[in-house]
């Protein structure tokens, strides 16, 4: 799918693999946990005092209705955005968008580019092809600058470099500078600040993504914490956001929900610091803003959801709530998950934007245990998805052989009460057997798989049914 | 209450019948002693969760007709001392025989269906009067699929309310995932004990003297690993540290 050279770890390792890779680090499995779960704690304490239950059942309605309707708001979005003045692209897929990004800098003569955090961008590669065309990116989240920096990817949907330790980002940023800077997070932050700052003065492009899109005024909502949005989407010539199609609202009023649920599950904030609503490129008379503005609708997959049991997984609202509350997330984090999206909702976007061929594994990197669901602030399903994405790769003929046959053997053998007694005499055998030999013979893998760090329980003597 | 309501029937569920007979035996004690009469079903075997959850369902109808077929020449309540079992006969059996010859028969077992708390908590007055005791520092592990799926949180709480001298610690992660996930652990048994670890962890920082659960299946787990490297404390059924706690 990308015309760059940068490696793709979903279809050249398995999950499995990039698991034991974080594993390793146990700086991760600290840093994670400690700050999802602060992320989860000032959710709940700044909403105590309100509904947050009914504010999740009206967020998930208004999903629901802009995705059951996508196109007439498409179009109605469309239609206003370019009465205000902006350039409306459609993008079929990542090549596309990538090649439309490209064209438009081309023709405003740009070379320098500063970039807002956007998900949307990762997913379609595009700073690989922007510097191929020899032009000077700069992301300007400070957490992205430094994956930037590192020529890493971002590892978390709100927080990128949740992965990094305080010393690697110290690293990063000392090579910047030519020196050693001073170790203290402020200084660091600092010294960022004001590298960006030139960036964001020489920058004739900036490139953002887009929280919501509203149909009915042709608004884009953008939301951030660092202020580094704005800087992105006024002072430069040129403005292009890239939006994915179902980031679509139908009505103004609906970011009154819309809002503190994402801040909300996103980061524990009612509301996020910067909120900037932009309706087009700078007006007659106002001091500042772009003079040109485009935005780029990217399908990407997400079209072909609609009217399958996976629509809904166009409500989401990347807030990376899901991913904060996933017990597997939290000891493996983002890049385990291959692509760009982690955590539950990666698992289920994966394998649906990438095909179960390359990322049906990941339906699987989940215990199923509905913690995702109980933190949605749109009610997605995603436990109920997963469960039926796992159905799909074996329906797709994605499963392995070895997976179909057991299951299958297993299936006869436990239809039938004697067969299900005597597969359990056997097993006790089969244990027994096995305590006495050093290397596992290849049908006890399984046996062999659990026994690696647990002790392997024993079928009892007498069962259940052969007592009382 | 007439004799007939009281009746109940016994499900073990595999893991129970050929791993941990003795946990089943203790449910059935428990029943009993809140006045059930109990039927134990002997010739069904799994509910078909392991093949649910990996996809396969044809093979999963397969090994969940037979024992929807057991359980339906039973009466009354069929009581399940495992939450996720529980769950799967509840609410996915539904969705597993939907179209089926057997549709009606997996809605109609799949209602009578009753996680072994949920039937024991509303008699918990019987074991209040037993005077049970276990003195000691215990924590809860809410299994995922009691929790969010039969929103059972304050059922194994009453239960365990009936024991004296039981200090219940909240532990903070008391709701989050063992790890142990049926195929999930030995798909990736690197990730399922790290999961394992971090609850475990969580568990001697609160210096439990055991740590209880409804579900046979995240105790095999969870005790698998503490046998390995001796974290965390014991693992105790909830209907294993009734009889512990002198129910007979």
């Amino acid at each position: 799918m990308s015309t760059t050279e940068r490696p793709d770890p979903l279809t050249t390792s398995t999950f499995e693999e990039r698991a034991a890779i974080s594993l390793a680090k146990p700086f991760l499995r600290q840093a994670i946990p400690k700050a999802t779960d602060h992320t989860v704690a000032a959710l709940r304490e700044r909403f105590a005092n309100h509904d947050y239950g009914a504010l999740r059942e009206q967020g998930r309605q208004i999903r629901t209705a802009a995705i059951a309707d996508l196109d007439t708001h498409l179009k109605e979005f469309e239609a206003q955005l370019r009465e205000n003045g902006v350039h409306v692209h459609f993008a079929a897929d990542a090549r596309e968008a990538r090649d439309t990004i490209r064209k438009i800098i081309k023709t405003t003569g740009g070379t320098r580019v500063v970039k807002m955090k956007s998900m949307a961008s990762e997913e379609i590669d595009l700073n690989p092809a922007l510097e191929a065309d020899g032009l000077t990116v700069t992301e300007t989240d400070l957490g992205e600058y430094v994956v930037q920096l590192d020529g890493d990817r971002p590892s978390h949907i709100i927080a990128p470099i949740i992965h990094k330790t305080r010393a690697e980002v110290h690293e990063s940023l000392s090579k910047v500078a030519g020196y050693a800077l001073p170790e203290d997070p402020p200084s660091l932050t600092a010294f960022a600040r004001a590298t960006l700052r030139d960036a964001f003065l020489e920058a004739d492009v900036g490139i953002s993504g887009v929280n919501f899109g509203v149909a009915e005024t042709g608004t884009i909502c953008l939301v951030s914490n660092e202020g580094n949005g704005r800087m992105s989407t006024s002072l430069p010539r040129v403005h292009i956001a890239l939006m994915g199609i179902e980031r679509i609202v139908p009505k103004l009023d609906d970011l009154a929900i819309l809002l503190p649920l994402l801040s909300g599950a996103g980061t524990g904030q009612l509301i996020t610091t910067y909120v900037s609503l932009i309706k087009g490129p700078r007006r007659e008379g106002e001091p500042d803003g772009p003079e040109e503005m485009h935005l780029v609708l990217l399908d990407n997959g997400r079209r072909a959801l609609l009217g399958t049991p996976y629509q809904e997984a166009l409500h989401c609202i990347r807030c990376g709530a899901c991913q904060n509350v996933c017990p597997v997330y939290r000891q493996v984090g983002g890049h385990a998950y291959g692509w760009v999206y982690g955590g539950p909702i990666g698992a289920v976007l994966t394998p649906l934007f990438r095909g179960q061929e390359d990322g049906g594994e990941l339906s699987h990197a989940t215990t199923l245990c509905g913690a995702c669901d109980d933190i949605c602030p749109v009610k997605i399903p995603l436990h109920d998805l997963l469960s039926s994405l796992r159905h799909d790769r074996v329906t797709s003929g994605n499963a392995s052989r070895t997976e179909r046959i057991a299951a299958t053997v297993w299936s006869y053998a436990w239809s039938h009460p004697l067969t299900y007694r005597l597969s359990a005499r056997v097993a006790r055998v089969g244990v027994d057997l096995l305590g006495r030999r050093r290397a596992a013979p290849p049908w006890a893998a399984p046996i062999e798989r659990w026994s690696r760090g647990r002790a392997l329980p024993r079928p009892a003597r007498r069962p259940w049914h052969r007592r009382g | 209450m007439t004799a007939a309501a009281d009746r109940a029937a016994l499900f073990p569920t595999c893991l129970g019948d050929l791993i941990t007979p003795e946990v089943v035996q203790h449910a059935e004690t428990a029943l009993r002693a809140c006045g059930f009469i109990v039927d134990g079903v002997r010739t069904g075997t799994c509910c078909g969760q392991p093949a649910f959850n990996s996809g396969f369902h044809p093979q999963a109808r397969r090994v969940a007709r037979r024992t929807m077929r057991a359980l339906a020449d039973t009466d009354g309540p069929i009581v399940v001392p495992s939450g996720s079992c529980a769950a799967m006969m509840r609410r996915q059996w539904r969705e597993l025989f939907a179209g089926d010859r057997d549709a009606a028969l997996a809605r109609g077992v799949g209602v009578r269906v009753i996680e072994l708390t949920a039937a024991l908590a509303p008699r918990a007055e019987k074991l209040d009067a037993m005077h049970l005791r276990w003195p000691g520092r215990v924590g809860y592990h809410d299994s995922c699929h009691m929790l969010r799926e039969l929103g059972l949180h304050a059922e194994p709480r009453r239960v365990l309310a009936s024991v004296q001298d039981l200090e219940l610690v909240p532990v903070p992660s008391s709701d989050r995932c063992c790890g142990f996930g049926g195929t999930f652990s030995i798909r990736y048994p690197d990730v399922s004990v790290a999961m394992a670890d971090s609850k475990l962890d969580d568990a001697d920082a609160a210096h439990l003297d055991a740590l209880v659960s409804a579900d046979p299946g995240c105790i095999m787990h969870l005790a698998g690993r503490h046998a390995r490297t001796g974290a965390g404390p014991r693992l105790v059924h909830i209907a294993t540290l009734l009889v512990e706690a002198g129910l007979r």
